[in-house]
């Protein structure tokens, strides 16, 4: 008989007030007992809807019933037969638009917490088995991958997992892309979760070279030509920021969200004894609604800010980022300055930041997106007093690859062009993740990434006969 | 890693050193950087690429040390491994076409126009450079000049070796003599570099400039290195660091480089290195 509870076991987590004072992980996964209680949610529907629901299809009927039998490393097999990086995705997908948005315990109730279970597999098995992974014999054929985010690092996995001879060149001096630079700490361990799947991928013998800024110091012709590879995939994600447009942008105390966000995680200003400055300050203003923006206002109150707003110009209905990322940043003080629009950012005689300065909005008729158009109420401009201001208004992909690998198209909002197989319109070129799409997820970043490695794998073999 | 294979103390405070980083010394052009990190726990910082031995693998690097990451380096040793050295980063500085060209220095930024008046020199283009420094002690890399161009000139501030004065005087002295160049690349101070593009603006001399912004990344994924430039923002890093002298906000630039000064004279006493106040 299932466990009929309407509510998801609940997940132990640090007090708003406490975790918002350091950066260690807000959520502290489930034990033993809470897994397999939460396990014996789930229906194990026989059309399972929930796999449907999940870009890389998890076989999340068949691990949950292991974890309620209590065989977690079984369970873990079957999650990792499909999903190279389960510790990350259990924290940071957006279940509710994925698989616990299809699962039908969530029609009556709240679904079933297949996040949740799926982090605790994986933590539960890097806790309890150091088993290294087997490196497989080697097939002889020399793939490049540029990039060492989810997506590069999916692609690198499913190819070595069949032996090929995989090298990631990563621009960055640590792998693991938005994984490392973005996604704070406090959800997304560094060390303890994302070096340690990466050390995974060294197992299989994936070679990883960072510091290589691709299209500056290696073009794609010259791995082809000189080095030998005989297919490239390309994960290089989407990481040019937006700014407003606005005039005081160049005043000092603003930052794109990426810079504050790899100033934090990357570089570690946070912690005592690292050389990367950043700016302290007390108030402080984050413009935009999404998963990096709750990210920098969350880093801005643990960095010792005492108000820091979100300032984004729709209502709480269209905020993109994860339902659970704005409950936690409201549990945490962020204030909210919702159907608010920055028109200009306003200087002191330094040239420092002192205010920024908003109009109010109201929500008129549905646009392009289906989302209602927000427009300025005319003369409702006032000044929010702040000493920084941090722009996560989006981002867009990184012209280097393309503007020097001849062949290689893009759209015009510089997504390269790749079609349901992931190949590009440069024969042997692959291209997966955020680079290809736009700014995306993690796991749909993953799913392309393994797409891209079938690919791969056709073409070379294709070609050898 | 990246060994370090030959250091030499060209003046109290610069130091020049040679890196091996083969497939940078393969592609570098002149104009571009690279970025270092001591180690672990350093901040990522930028330095212009002074010379490449392709043969050897090797960059070379000019750097004063300034606060705490160039006083770290500084305190390096042939032998010794950075952390990490990447690039070649940012744009070549384009000298194709020039036939009379003046190369301009400021103090260390001769270290950085270095590079740019041995690429125009060995494409058949005259050359003149005006080395500027404050004083005589701190003069830098006049051998290494002599052979890259047609005529140097020393200025110091204080008359204490060469010409005395600014490398403006002197830049509008050869203007005025009759020197018709068709291209001024002035690297150095941010006020100098201001300087002389207000000297040759009413001639329409061509005039680059090699801005030196506050990086993180140097591939244009976080913006902090943003200028002005003829009104637009431009990434230092990946639109430059080259731009036209007559087109950049100069005043911004200076202001945006302040940022973090509190921070950095707090950082540069504590030597991680040594383990001891510097
Ligand atoms: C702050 C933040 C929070 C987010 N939160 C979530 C979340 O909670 N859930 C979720 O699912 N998604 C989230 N996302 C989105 C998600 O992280 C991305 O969709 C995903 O990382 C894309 O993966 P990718 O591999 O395509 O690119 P990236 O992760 O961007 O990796 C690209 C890599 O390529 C490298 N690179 C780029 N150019 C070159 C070059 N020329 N040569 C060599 N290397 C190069 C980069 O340095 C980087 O390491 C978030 C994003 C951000 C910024
Ligand atoms: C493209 C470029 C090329 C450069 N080439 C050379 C060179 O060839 N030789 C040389 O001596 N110097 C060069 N510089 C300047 C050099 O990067 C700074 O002197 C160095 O970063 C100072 O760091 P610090 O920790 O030693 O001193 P700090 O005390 O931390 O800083 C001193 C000043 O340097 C600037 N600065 C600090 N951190 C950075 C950073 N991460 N990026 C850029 N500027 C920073 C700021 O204006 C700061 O106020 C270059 C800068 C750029 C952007
Ligand atoms: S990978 Fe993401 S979408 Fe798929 S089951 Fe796991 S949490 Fe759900
Ligand atoms: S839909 Fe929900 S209840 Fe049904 S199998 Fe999937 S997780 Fe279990
Ligand atoms: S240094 Fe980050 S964009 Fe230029
Ligand atoms: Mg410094």
């Amino acid at each position: 008989m299932p466990n009929m509870a309407p509510k998801k076991v609940p997940m132990p987590e640090q007090e708003p007030d406490v975790r918002n004072h350091n950066f260690e992980e807000v959520a502290q996964g489930y034990t033993e007992k809470m897994a397999v209680e939460e396990a014996t949610r789930c229906l194990n529907c026989k059309n399972k809807p929930c796999v449907s629901g999940c870009p890389v299809n998890v076989r999340i009927p068949e691990f949950i019933a292991k974890v309620a039998e209590g065989n977690f490393a079984e369970a873990y097999k079957i999650v990792t037969s499909t999903n190279a990086l389960p510790a990350i995705c259990g924290r940071v997908c957006p279940q509710e638009n994925q698989c616990e948005g299809k699962c039908v315990r969530g029609i009556k109730g709240e679904p079933v917490a297949i996040g949740r279970l799926e982090r605790f597999v994986a933590d539960w098995y890097m806790a309890n088995c150091t088993e290294k992974a087997k490196r497989p014999q080697s097939n002889g054929h020399k793939v490049a991958i540029i990039g060492a985010g989810p997506a590069g690092l999916s692609c690198a996995g499913s190819l070595a997992q069949k032996g090929f001879e995989v090298t990631i060149f990563e621009a960055f001096h640590t792998a693991g892309g938005v994984l490392v630079y973005g996604i704070p700490e406090f959800r997304l361990p560094k060390e303890k979760v994302v070096a340690k799947e990466i050390e995974k991928l060294k197992e299989l013998g994936v070679n990883i070279m960072t510091d290589m800024v691709m299209g500056k110091v290696l073009s794609i012709d010259e791995l082809f030509d000189e080095m030998g590879f005989e297919a490239v995939f390309v994960g290089t994600g989407a990481g040019l920021p937006n700014f407003m447009k606005i005039p005081g942008e160049d005043l000092l105390g603003v930052y794109s969200a990426n810079e504050y966000l790899t100033r934090i995680n990357l570089m570690k200003a946070y912690q005592e004894g690292y050389d990367t400055p950043i700016s302290h300050c007390d108030d402080i203003a984050v413009v935009g609604g999404g998963n990096v923006a709750m990210d920098a206002a969350r880093c801005a109150k643990r960095m010792g800010a005492k108000n820091v707003y979100i300032v984004y110009r729709r209502s709480m209905d269209e905020l993109p980022a994860r339902a659970e990322e704005v409950h936690h940043a409201m549990e945490e003080g962020i204030e909210f300055r919702l159907l608010t629009n920055p028109v200009q950012i306003l200087g002191d005689e330094n040239g420092v930041v002192r205010a920024i300065e908003c109009v109010k909005m109201e929500l008129g008729e549905p646009d392009a997106s289906g989302r209602r158009r927000p427009v300025p109420v005319e003369g409702s401009n006032f000044e929010i007093p702040v000493e920084s201001v941090i722009m996560s208004i989006g981002t867009s992909p990184n012209p280097l690859i393309r503007s020097t690998t001849p062949g290689l198209e893009a759209n015009r909002h510089g997504c390269l062009v790749a079609d349901d197989h992931a190949a590009t319109t440069r024969e042997g070129v692959f291209a997966g993740g955020d680079a290809v799409t736009g700014a995306a997820t993690v796991i749909l970043a993953m799913g392309a990434g393994k797409t891209a490695a079938e690919s791969i794998e056709q073409y070379i073999l294709s070609k050898q006969n | 890693m990246f060994q370090i294979v030959k250091k030499e103390q060209l003046n109290s405070a610069v130091t020049r050193m040679e890196v091996e980083a083969p497939f940078i010394a393969k592609k570098a052009k002149a104009g571009q950087f690279i970025i270092f990190r001591i180690d672990s726990h350093g901040e990522r910082v930028p330095l212009t690429i002074a010379d490449t031995d392709a043969q050897r693998g090797t960059v070379t690097i000019i750097f004063q040390a300034v606060g705490r990451s160039t006083k770290m380096l500084a305190q390096m040793n042939e032998g010794d491994f950075l952390a990490d050295f990447v690039g070649p980063l940012g744009k070549a500085t384009e000298l194709e076409g020039y036939k009379r060209a003046c190369v301009i220095g400021g103090g260390v930024g001769n270290a950085i126009a270095y590079p740019s008046a041995k690429a125009l020199y060995n494409m058949d283009c005259e050359v003149d450079v005006i080395a500027g420094f404050r004083s005589k002690d701190i003069v830098i890399l006049e051998d290494d000049f002599k052979k890259v161009c047609n005529h140097l000139y020393i200025t110091t501030d204080d008359g204490t070796y060469g010409e005395k004065g600014f490398v403006t005087n002197k830049l509008q002295e050869l203007i005025d003599a009759g020197n018709q160049y068709d291209l001024v690349i002035a690297i150095g101070p941010i006020p100098m570099m201001k300087f002389v593009s207000k000297v040759t603006e009413p001639y329409g001399i061509k005039t680059l400039v090699s801005l030196n912004p506050i990086m993180i990344d140097g591939t244009g994924m976080c913006g902090g290195c943003r200028v002005s430039v003829g009104g637009e923002i431009k990434f230092a890093c990946v639109d430059g660091p080259d731009f036209d002298g007559h087109l950049v906000d100069y005043d911004e630039l200076m202001k945006r480089n302040t940022f973090y000064k509190e921070q950095e004279r707090h950082d540069a006493e504590h030597c991680r290195l040594l383990n001891q106040t510097v």
